[in-house]
């Protein structure tokens, strides 16, 4: 809502600034976003009247004219407009004078005329060449020939205002009207209002001779008041009601349709005119629109109407959507000479219902969708009327039709002090209560021990019990004048579920780990499943659709976080940022039995990484490839210290993963249960993402992890012997896993064997074909004395004799 | 005897101050005062003295002894530190060359912020709520007094996944979730971090954003805690020395509602570009939970009453990073990551 500075001084008296005003408005919750000058930096142009326009004798465009100005002072200006006539009125921008785009005046020499000045256009003038005719874009701005020679432009032309911007929340609709936002500014500042007087409405009269109304759908049409004028004379209007539109940012269209303009900027209420010769019967009917039927809108487009939405019709068609668009065919235009006035309450939400189905949203289907005051609707209508006879626009016929089937009784609201007081956490006092009811308006109708029986306004359809009224106290009386307390309760203890620490921790364990963490959209393209390479009937691919996308990229709840950071490492290495090692960690959403309002689809937090690369290059140490086995360390150090046991986890080679490169994936198992998967994706997969670099990921089920993770460490003490450490080279066939000659060792070495960790592989020229060797260190340990060297070689050869057996190894010499 | 004690001694002497190296003087010591050194031998052949001579001569050579011994030491001390002085003059380095240290990864800043909220939440004894993101209509607007048709559902876009079912527009549906679930235990104190998904894009909107959302529900919560409460987060969230205000404002499920700013940190107050030369900036909304929505949870809003608020991540993130487009927060750019 665009708020005029000077209308608003019409409506209530101001001692103070527009910007204290804002603040004031601000801060009871009706939020001022901006405060604009109208005057755009013009200075010293004032009104001219034109005494002489000639040709000039050098130079065919141009006119010599002589203009009288303030003091009789005669001035010759040299113009290339074509609109210009003796005796018109006109903005002069005399030597020294500043238009609006910055330029200042001077004398000029037009060959051989010196020209002491400009007359100004309307965008010379700052105004907004928009809400203009292209007559008068184009030429000089022709003046009202009222306007006294050499008074100041400014004032005249409205442009000393100041323009506030209201964002309104939904429910302060009523300051879609200038009367209201003039009554919460009095309500704030205590100034005297000086609203527009409205003479009574005269019941019926002579217009119900001449119309009638009849409302089919009194649910969606609660009041529809209709007013005729006769004798119309449609024509530009007044000055100063162009100007006045023009300043809230409505395009002037001629008296009639810009007096419904003014006052529904006024009241609140959008009117519409119909010309009444052309309303079949002369008569109106609120109905539902029929299917098939369609009505051509004021803007030229042919619209197909339903019925959902509300229809004004005459006796034999419809002829506007009620409270979105009027009809061409009915239009007020140049041959009207009659007129039907209408103003109206519809149901809010059936507008709205309607302005979106059409697409269609103005100034007046914004009012009607949000519900205009119903106890006024005739007093709009009243007020039209009154200015188009005031400004010459035609006669009323005295009287009116309101059809009003059901007038609302406005519900008493009881309001308790106590309440307030409790509520609010204050201290108010009964007289501070009774102020704020009055400067809202707010009538008492019966008070007793400290309870207040009040009737509201019929403006503020927002307040409809105690507690609404409990925030008008609270809104005038000022947030900031409340104390500031803590709760009074009992104490309670803050805490994080065990679920939420694993997942914070698993986090941590990572970045620590030098991962970064990534955040990416939970909805993602369908068309990542192909990417994939998933087969049909894939249970990834059972994805909640969303059914209003943005766009298709956006298409479908993420059923894997693969497809966001994929993504990530593509754009990064587009922008060279090669070293990649990422995590994210979020939901993933299935369908799994999702059918209706009870079920909705599963939703489960995983953990997801991706490594591509190597780890940044330094002086000292070479960079590491970021590949499966990089990947599988993070992972085994995450878990480890999360508590699981790594004796208790194992990676089973897998091929069935289509996305993953077939001899380069597992299945993470922790304690038999499956876990997730790691694996280095597929090349086809990255030819898809247009990804160079061979990417590593491993995916990691939350749930299960948060079952698994353990925060107990059990002390185990430090042994008194030390250790003796051998190393142990074997060959074996080039297939065996290594996890399998490992549990040999491990087992053959219980229970002196402490540690092994496998220090080499080594495939090659060395080694027969068809072998690979495997470097193992062991670490030997007795609890009750140091172990001796044939101890440990004695275990050594029953190891290697295991070895030989099981799995056809070899000691390496 | 004694003659050839002291010329040794003399020999000695002379040998010693020549000596330079560890090597050399460990020769030395081998040469006189070795298993076969001289010294040794000499002292050996006391044996052959006569009773008188061998006490004296004894400790003649043993005097010899310590005193070689003692100047050995002293020249051995010498020579150590020469010799390391030596050896750290070649072993300088270049001591501006960077450090080596393992790579360190980051959190997100969304997830440090999130964190953040919560750590001082979880210390101000509230619990951490979640619920489904994929959500009822229900949930999501009805049961916080937003009914279909309401103008309420303007100001929010929705993502729809069939008529009933949505993508939550707001951590708000966790509210009616808990009193559920709780009622008609209290106090409730929660608050709710999580993504929410509204149909806008672009540079201060995105998509999918993160909310987290409060909520205290007791016996006699007034207005005032809700100013109180916030005022210590603001104060922990963003430093002691900044202040809040409360306007006016209008939530479906609350009421009195406020939108909440945070004093300027840029400008103190004074105003500036950043807070748009108001000294305020907007980091939450709020208000007294509505009468309805306690109903509908199954409390008695004559017994109990609560506060709830509701803040944007992304928008905290962005005043504390002095981000100015939210788009930033979802690129992955590695280069943005690394810088928090
Ligand atoms: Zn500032």
């Amino acid at each position: 809502m665009l708020v005029s500075w000077k209308w608003l001084k019409e409506l209530v008296e101001l001692d103070k600034s527009p910007d204290e005003i804002a603040q004031l408005l601000t801060m009871s919750g009706i939020e001022v976003e901006s405060i604009k000058s109208l005057k755009r930096g013009i200075e010293g142009i004032s009104v001219a009247l034109v005494q002489v326009v000639k040709k000039h004798p050098q130079a065919d465009r141009l006119q010599v004219c002589q203009v009288v100005t303030g003091g009789d002072r005669v001035v010759t200006v040299v113009s290339g407009a074509t609109n210009l006539e003796v005796g018109q009125k006109v903005p002069l921008a005399q030597v020294g004078a500043v238009l609006a785009n910055g330029m200042k005046i001077e004398k000029t020499d037009f060959r051989g005329i010196e020209s002491e000045g400009m007359l100004c256009s309307v965008e010379e003038l700052g105004l907004d060449a928009d809400k203009f005719s292209s007559e008068e874009r184009d030429g000089i701005y022709i003046l009202p020939v009222e306007f006294e020679v050499g008074q100041d432009i400014v004032s005249l032309l409205g442009l000393d205002d100041f323009i506030l911007e209201l964002g309104l929340t939904p429910n302060r609709a009523d300051c879609l009207g200038m009367v209201n936002v003039a009554r919460e500014v009095a309500a704030l500042t205590g100034g005297n209002l000086k609203l527009p007087v409205v003479d009574d409405v005269e019941q019926n009269g002579e217009c119900a001779d001449m119309t009638s109304i009849e409302i089919q759908e009194p649910s969606l049409c609660k009041r529809y008041v209709a007013k005729v004028i006769k004798d119309v004379k449609v024509a530009p209007s007044p000055f100063w009601l162009r100007h006045r539109l023009m300043s809230v940012g409505v395009r002037p269209i001629n008296n009639i349709v810009d007096v419904t303009n003014y006052v529904m900027f006024e009241m609140g209420q959008p009117l519409h005119a119909f010309d009444y010769d052309l309303l079949a019967e002369n008569r109106i009917v609120v109905r539902r629109g029929t299917s098939g039927e369609e009505l051509v809108t004021l803007d030229g487009q042919k619209r197909s109407l339903n019925p959902d939405m509300l229809i004004i019709a005459d006796a034999k068609k419809s002829v506007a959507i009620a409270g979105v668009m009027g009809g061409l065919e009915t239009e007020v235009t140049q041959k009207t000479k009659t007129i039907l006035l209408e103003a109206a309450f519809f149901n809010g939400p059936s507008v709205r219902r309607t302005s979106q189905a059409l697409g269609l949203r103005s100034e007046a289907s914004q009012r009607f969708e949000k519900e205009v005051d119903l106890e006024k609707v005739s007093q709009a209508a009243h007020r039209a009327v009154q200015l188009m006879a005031q400004i010459g626009a035609g006669t009323p016929i005295t009287g009116n039709v309101d059809c009003f089937p059901n007038p609302e009784k406005r519900e008493s609201i009881v309001l308790r002090l106590s309440r307030i007081n409790q509520i609010l956490g204050t201290d108010l006092t009964p007289i501070i209560v009774e102020d704020i009811l009055e400067l809202l308006q707010i009538k008492v109708v019966n008070k007793e021990a400290n309870t207040w029986t009040v009737a509201t306004p019929s403006h503020r359809r927002d307040l409809l019990g105690e507690i609404d009224l409990i925030e008008e106290v609270a809104r005038l009386y000022g947030y900031d004048k409340i104390p500031t307390t803590l709760p009074q309760g009992a104490t309670t203890q803050g805490k994080r579920t065990w679920e939420q620490k694993v997942r914070s921790e698993a986090a941590s364990l990572l970045s620590m780990q030098g991962l970064y963490q990534v955040i990416t959209f939970s909805f993602i393209n369908p068309r990542h499943f192909d990417w994939l390479m998933l087969p049909e009937e894939h249970p990834l691919r059972d994805a909640v659709a969303v059914s209003n996308p943005l766009s298709e990229e956006q298409g479908v709840m993420r059923t894997t976080v693969l497809p966001g950071l994929l993504e990530v490492v593509r754009k990064n290495s587009n922008k060279r940022n090669k070293d990649l090692a990422i995590y994210e960690l979020g939901k993933v959403y299935f369908k799994e039995g999702f059918l209706d309002k009870t079920t909705l689809p599963k939703e489960k937090y995983i953990l997801t990484a991706a490594a591509a690369g190597f780890s940044e290059k330094n002086w000292a140490y070479p960079a590491i490839e970021y590949n499966y086995y990089y990947l599988k360390g993070v992972l085994e150090q995450l878990l480890s210290r999360l508590g699981i046991r790594l004796d208790e986890v194992a990676f089973l080679a897998c091929k069935d993963m289509q996305f993953l490169h077939p001899g380069r994936s597992a299945k993470i198992m922790i304690r038999d249960q499956e876990a997730g998967w790691i694996g280095e994706i597929h090349p086809l997969v990255l030819e898809n993402y247009e990804i160079e670099q061979k990417t590593t990921i491993f995916t990691l089920d939350l749930e299960l992890l948060t079952k698994e993770a353990n925060e107990r460490i059990a002390y185990q003490s430090i042994p008194r012997y030390p250790a003796v450490t051998r190393d142990l080279a074997v060959i074996v066939p080039e297939n065996t896993e290594v996890v399998d000659v490992t549990k040999l060792i491990q087992e053959k070495g219980q229970p002196w064997l402490k540690q092994i960790s496998l220090f080499d592989q080594y495939k090659g020229k060395q080694i027969e074909k068809g072998f690979k060797s495997l470097a193992f260190s062991l670490s030997w340990q007795a609890e009750d004395r140091t172990l001796t060297d044939e101890e440990v070689n004695l275990l050594h050869k029953e190891i290697l004799v295991v070895l030989a057996l099981k799995v056809g190894a070899k000691l390496r010499v | 005897m004694r003659e050839k004690l002291e010329m040794l001694k003399k020999r000695a002497q002379e040998e010693l101050t020549g000596c330079s190296s560890l090597e050399v003087l460990n020769d030395f010591r081998v040469k006189y005062m070795g298993k076969k050194g001289e010294l040794t031998q000499i002292l050996r052949g006391m044996g052959q003295l006569s009773s008188e001579e061998r006490p004296i001569i004894g400790q003649l050579a043993n005097e010899i002894r310590d005193s070689l011994e003692a100047s050995l030491s002293k020249v051995l001390q010498n020579v150590k530190i020469k010799e390391i002085e030596q050896r750290l003059s070649h072993e300088s380095i270049d001591v501006t060359m960077p450090g080596v240290a393992p790579n360190l990864g980051r959190r997100h800043p969304l997830e440090l912020v999130l964190n953040r909220i919560e750590e001082i939440f979880v210390g101000m004894g509230y619990t951490i709520e979640e619920g489904p993101e994929i959500e009822l209509d229900y949930y999501n607007f009805e049961a916080l007094n937003i009914p279909k048709d309401h103008p309420a559902r303007d100001m929010q876009d929705s993502f729809y996944i069939t008529k009933d079912v949505l993508l939550r527009t707001q951590t708000s549906p966790v509210q009616a979730r808990t009193m559920e679930k709780m009622r008609p235990n209290l106090p409730i104190k929660i608050i709710v971090p999580g993504k929410v998904y509204r149909r806008d894009d672009d540079a201060t909107h995105s998509p999918m954003f993160h909310q987290v959302e409060g909520l205290v529900i007791d016996e006699n919560i007034r207005f005032s805690d809700l100013k109180g409460t916030l005022l210590s987060f603001a104060q922990q969230m963003f430093g002691s020395e900044r202040n809040i205000r409360l306007r006016p404002s209008f939530f479906p499920f609350t009421e009195p509602s406020a939108e909440v700013d945070v004093s300027c940190g840029v400008c103190g107050g004074a105003g500036c570009r950043t807070c748009k030369h108001t000294g305020w900036l907007e980091i939450l909304g709020s208000g007294i939970v509505h009468p309805r929505v306690l109903e509908m949870g199954g409390y008695d809003p004559e017994k109990v009453s609560g506060f709830a608020f509701g803040m944007g991540v992304e928008r905290i993130t962005m005043l504390k990073y002095d981000l100015d487009d939210m788009r930033l927060l979802f690129e992955n750019d590695i280069r943005f990551l690394h810088q928090f």
